[in-house]
Parts: C-alpha cells; sequence; structure tokens
C-alpha cells in the first residue's frame, strides 16, 4: 500500500532528522559517537554531557511541539473547513504571548518557580480559545469572520505587549522578545514531562475523532446527517486543540506557520482523511521543527537564532510558492 | 403505522415565521413531493423535518418518536438526506465519499467490517458509479455528483430518504436519471421517499403523493391529479396555465401559457 510507505518514509525521516539535529550545534559531534553515547549513557565525558543534557532533552521538545502544533492545525483546518485556521491565525498564539509577557515583566516566575512563564502563557491561550470558542458556538458565527476577529485579537494582543514592553526594564524586554519570536533554547528535561503528557494523550484523543473530522468538514448539516453529534465532536475537538496548542505555545513561544504550512503539504501527499493526515502531520510537524532548530542553532553558531524566525521565514517563502504556483482557484 | 408525522408545525428564523401551522403524515413507501412557490417554506420545511432546524412550536415524529429526542447516530441509520447544496472542499475519492455514509453503522473503534464493504459496493453499483471510484469528488460534473451523494445516503441504509431539489441545475437527461433510480430505490426497495421539488411536471410524473404548500400553510395534499389542477396552480403561483395529460405516464401535465397569447 501506498500509504504504508509514506509513513514509513516519514518515520525514516524523522529518526535521520533527530540524529542529525543531535550532530550539529555549538559543538558538532560524528554519528559514530551520537551513536555510541545514545547506546552507553552511563559512559561519562563531554560528549555524554552535550549530547544527553542539552541536545536530546531539546530535540524531543522539539518533537513534541512541532507534532502539536501540526496536529492542532490540522484539526483546525477541517473543523472550520478554512486552509487558514491554525492557532496563529485564530489568535491562540497572541494570547499565549500576551500572558507570558505579563508573566516575565511582573515577575510571577518569583511565586510560581520555574513553571511560572508557561503556566501564564498557557492561561493568555486558554482565554483567547475561550473567546473564539465562544463567538464560533453560540453565536454562530462564519468561518472567515472567526479567522477575522483571530487576527484582529492577534493585533490586540501584540499592541498590548508592545506597551507591556515599552515601559518595562530593558533585559526582560530582551528576555520576553526572544520567547515572543518562538525559541526552543530555554527547553530542558524539565520541561519534557508536562508538555508530553498535555501533547501526547492530546493527539492520541483527537486521532480517535479522526472520522468526525471526515465528515465535518462536508459541513455541520452534512454531518449531522450522516450522524455526527456536531456539537459534542466540536467541544472536544476544541478544547483538546487547544489544550495542544496552550501546552506547546508556553513552553516553546510562538512558532508561526508550522500548524499552517504541515497539514497543507502532507495533504498532498495523503488525501484528506484524518486517519493518515492526522498522524502523518504529527510526524511532519515534528521533522520540520527539528530541522528548523537545527538550522537556528547553526546558521550563526556560536550564537543562536531563535527557531520562530527560521519557520517564520521558510513558512512565508514556503507559502507564498505555493498558492502562486497552484494553478487551481482553491487551495485545498 | 405512520412512518413521519408533522404536527402543527410551526418554525422559522430569527423569530420570524416562515411555516405557520402545518400538519401532515407520511406512510411506509410513500414518495411524496412538496411543492410550492419560491418563498412559500419548501426549504424551511425540509430543514425542519431533518432536524437542522429547530421548530418553535408543533411537534415531528419518526416512527412514533419525537425527531429531536433522537441521538444524530440513530436517525442517521434511519434518515439519509440529500441536501441542495454541498460544499465539498476537501478532494475525498468517490470512494471514501460513500464510504462515510456508513459512520452511524460503526463503533469510534470498530474497523471497515464485511457488511460496510458490502453496503458501500450496493450503493455504488445501484448508482452506477463503480467506475467514478478513484476519482476526486470535487472533479466530477454535476450528474455524477448527484449520484454519488444519493450513493452515500443509500450507504446508509435508511428507511426515508429526503431530498432537496435533486434535480436543480442539472440537464434533462441527468433529471431523469436521478428521478428513475430515486423511483426505483422506492419500487423495489419500498424506500420511503419524501422530495422537495420546483418542477411540478416532474413532481407530477414521478410522484405517488404531493404537498402544495404557500404562505407557510399545506394548501393541499393528495395524488397528483387533485393538487395539480389548473384552479389550484393559478390561485398559489398566479400565473395563468393549461393543465393536460402526459400522454405516456397519463399524469397531470402543466403547460406555461405567454401573456401575449392569452386573449
Amino acid at each position: 500500500m501506498k500509504k504504508i510507505n509514506f509513513f514509513i518514509f516519514l518515520i525514516v525521516i524523522l529518526i535521520v532528522s533527530l540524529i542529525f539535529s543531535i550532530m550539529f550545534g555549538g559543538v558538532s559531534i560524528s554519528f559514530k559517537d551520537v551513536i555510541y553515547t545514545i547506546f552507553h549513557p552511563k559512559i561519562v565525558d563531554s560528549n555524554q554531557t552535550i549530547i544527553w543534557k542539552i541536545r536530546i532533552p531539546r530535540v524531543i521538545l522539539g518533537l513534541f511541539i512541532g507534532a502539536g502544533l501540526a496536529v492542532s492545525g490540522c484539526v483546525f483546518q477541517g473543523m472550520l473547513r478554512n486552509p487558514l485556521a491554525d492557532p496563529y491565525t485564530l489568535g491562540v498564539s497572541g494570547g499565549a504571548a500576551l500572558g507570558a509577557s505579563i508573566g516575565i515583566i511582573f515577575r510571577f516566575e518569583k511565586f510560581l518557580g520555574y513553571y511560572g512563564l508557561p503556566l501564564f502563557a498557557f492561561i493568555g491561550a486558554f482565554i483567547s480559545i475561550s473567546l473564539i470558542y465562544l463567538l464560533a458556538l453560540r453565536r454562530n458565527l462564519s468561518v472567515t469572520t472567526l479567522i477575522l476577529i483571530g487576527v484582529v485579537l492577534s493585533f490586540l494582543f501584540s499592541a498590548i505587549v508592545t506597551l507591556i514592553l515599552s515601559v518595562s526594564d530593558p533585559q526582560k524586554v530582551h528576555l520576553t522578545i526572544i520567547w515572543l519570536m518562538g525559541d526552543l533554547s530555554l527547553a530542558d528535561s524539565g520541561l519534557i514531562l508536562p508538555v508530553s503528557l498535555f501533547v501526547i494523550p492530546g493527539i492520541l484523543i483527537l486521532f480517535l475523532f479522526s472520522r468526525d473530522m471526515d465528515l465535518l468538514t462536508l459541513g455541520e448539516e452534512k454531518a449531522r446527517h450522516l450522524g455526527v453529534d456536531v456539537k459534542l465532536i466540536r467541544r472536544v475537538l476544541f478544547l483538546f486543540s487547544s489544550i495542544i496548542t496552550g501546552a506547546c505555545v508556553s513552553s516553546s513561544g510562538i512558532i508561526g506557520f508550522v500548524g499552517l504550512m504541515v497539514p497543507h503539504f502532507i495533504r498532498g501527499f495523503t488525501g484528506p482523511g484524518h486517519r493518515i493526515l492526522l498522524p502523518a502531520s504529527a510526524i511532519g510537524g515534528a521533522i520540520l521543527l527539528v530541522l528548523a532548530d537545527t538550522l537556528a542553532r547553526t546558521i550563526i553558531s556560536p550564537l543562536e537564532l531563535p527557531v520562530g524566525v527560521i519557520t517564520g521565514i521558510f513558512g512565508g517563502i514556503f507559502f507564498l510558492i505555493f498558492f502562486l504556483r497552484s494553478k487551481r482557484k482553491e487551495i485545498f | 403505522m405512520n412512518l413521519l408525522e408533522v404536527r402543527d408545525l410551526v418554525c422559522g428564523y430569527d423569530g420570524e415565521e416562515v411555516i405557520k401551522g402545518l400538519s401532515f403524515s407520511v406512510q411506509s413507501g410513500e414518495f411524496l413531493g412538496i411543492l410550492g412557490p419560491n418563498g412559500a417554506g419548501k426549504t424551511t420545511l425540509f430543514r425542519a423535518i431533518t432536524g437542522v432546524l429547530k421548530h418553535s412550536s408543533g411537534k415531528i415524529y419518526y416512527q412514533e418518536k419525537e425527531l429531536l429526542e433522537i441521538p444524530a447516530r440513530e436517525i442517521a441509520r434511519e434518515i439519509a438526506v440529500l441536501p441542495q447544496i454541498l460544499e465539498i472542499s476537501f478532494s475525498f475519492s468517490v470512494e471514501e465519499f460513500v464510504r462515510m455514509g456508513r459512520f452511524s453503522h460503526r463503533g469510534r473503534l470498530e474497523g471497515f467490517r464485511k457488511e460496510d464493504e458490502i453496503a458501500v459496493e450496493k450503493a455504488m453499483e445501484t448508482t452506477g458509479i463503480l467506475n467514478l471510484k478513484s476519482r476526486s469528488v470535487n472533479q466530477l460534473s454535476g450528474g455524477e455528483r448527484q449520484r454519488v451523494l444519493l450513493a452515500q445516503a443509500l450507504a446508509q441504509e435508511p428507511s426515508l430518504l429526503l431530498l432537496d431539489e435533486p434535480t436543480a441545475h442539472l440537464d434533462i437527461s441527468h433529471q431523469v436519471e436521478i428521478c428513475d433510480l430515486i423511483k426505483n430505490l422506492n419500487r423495489e426497495k419500498s424506500l420511503t421517499v419524501i422530495m422537495v421539488l420546483h418542477d411540478l411536471n416532474l413532481a407530477s410524473d414521478y410522484c405517488d403523493q404531493l404537498i402544495l404548500i404557500n404562505k407557510g400553510k399545506l394548501y393541499k395534499i393528495g395524488p397528483p391529479e387533485e393538487v395539480l389542477t389548473y384552479q389550484i396552480i393559478e390561485e398559489v403561483y398566479k400565473t395563468t396555465v393549461v393543465v393536460r395529460q402526459n400522454p405516456v405516464s397519463f399524469r397531470p401535465h402543466i403547460f406555461l401559457v405567454p401573456k401575449e397569447r392569452i386573449t
């Protein structure tokens, strides 16, 4: 079967990207040494420290966040029947940014410790998705209106963020800006557990609803006639994709275009059926973010770029080419 | 037993009543056409009996159970609906699309069973779309698309089929093709059919019972011979017509008359 081959292909690429990402950084480590250190974690040397303490946590975090962003983008697009729906355009990321900058500037991390920042970002994300959710379900707005509202919310939030930044102490401003651009450099093993606790069960639960999502792409009425409990399912999908988004954004900042680009690209190979599209997007998102992060770490080494800059530049160019080259008027 | 019963139905949009008290019932095996001028409330009535539009008063019963209280999954195994317009924004293949009709028959974790396979195969065979199997649904012609939609509905294995103007935007050969298909299903599998139609002559030739609604109320119910008389049509549609018999089907046939010819 073609689709199984495609999966094997994706998984092979993922493994190659993971190893590749562990090899490169401020210090390059040969393939042989990487493999040796991975299989002998107890031998303490400089490679062991770099690989196990720095690179592997970062790569694993990148993997979860990439997968999470791609899956929630995929769910939003299917549910709202619009190619432009993703956590970023719906204003969720903006809400997270606002929450996080409030957290950074007002030093809530003092009271909450290490998890202070992610917690504030999560609350911000959750508030904005609740707004979108209430507007979408209660007032029955069209998807275009929702996305416009999302964009407007993003502008509003970013204005407030700028306001907060302009009256704050410059050192914190720098930290906040790096965070806002989307960055995995703050990543360490302490974040992996909480992120994976949200992302993995979230993706598995969403996967159980793949057939419902297929039907929802035909519109609410048709989905209902075919037997989908539309209200309930929409709630479930909204809830879990927002939780995933919240967890991702709060631990890494705003990494744009992953949720928009990956499902689009994957759909071209797998078709629109979510049973395949969803897991394939998860792997695709992981590959994209791990590779982008490797590039971010090495391109101006010893300095690092925020990974959001890489996904933003490549994503933007990719999308422009994609739109200009596609001959059909519809994007799907 | 009544398969579907509508009792004193009132419904509309944003407090504006479109259907203003309407009752009728449908027996199992019937082929019923819903007719009426533009704005009479055909589509509103259709949306109410498909459970999409909540009614403000009155009751709709399906097999003596209140329609709105039956879970969506259960209804989908009994009633299939062909909407007038369906925007398909993703490029599913025809086969994948027809398979979606089996959603309500399978558990969440259940795979595609033998009986699902058979139902899908049969639905595609009946509608003559086996050769379109791997084509993408958004690259079909109007006639093919209608047959694919019908196949999906048949894969649900429903007892009642509801159609909203299935022949709109089709040329005459495809109109007859779709209507013949539905008529066959009604005859041979005793599938009950309720169809909203614009075309009075198609309705006359295919339906056994007609409901004529006007201004949100039931104007006349009965077989075509009783409903499609020139007095009734002129009264409801405010148009001069001549009614004769179709020489083949022996059903009433409506002729339009240009104004300049009326002397």
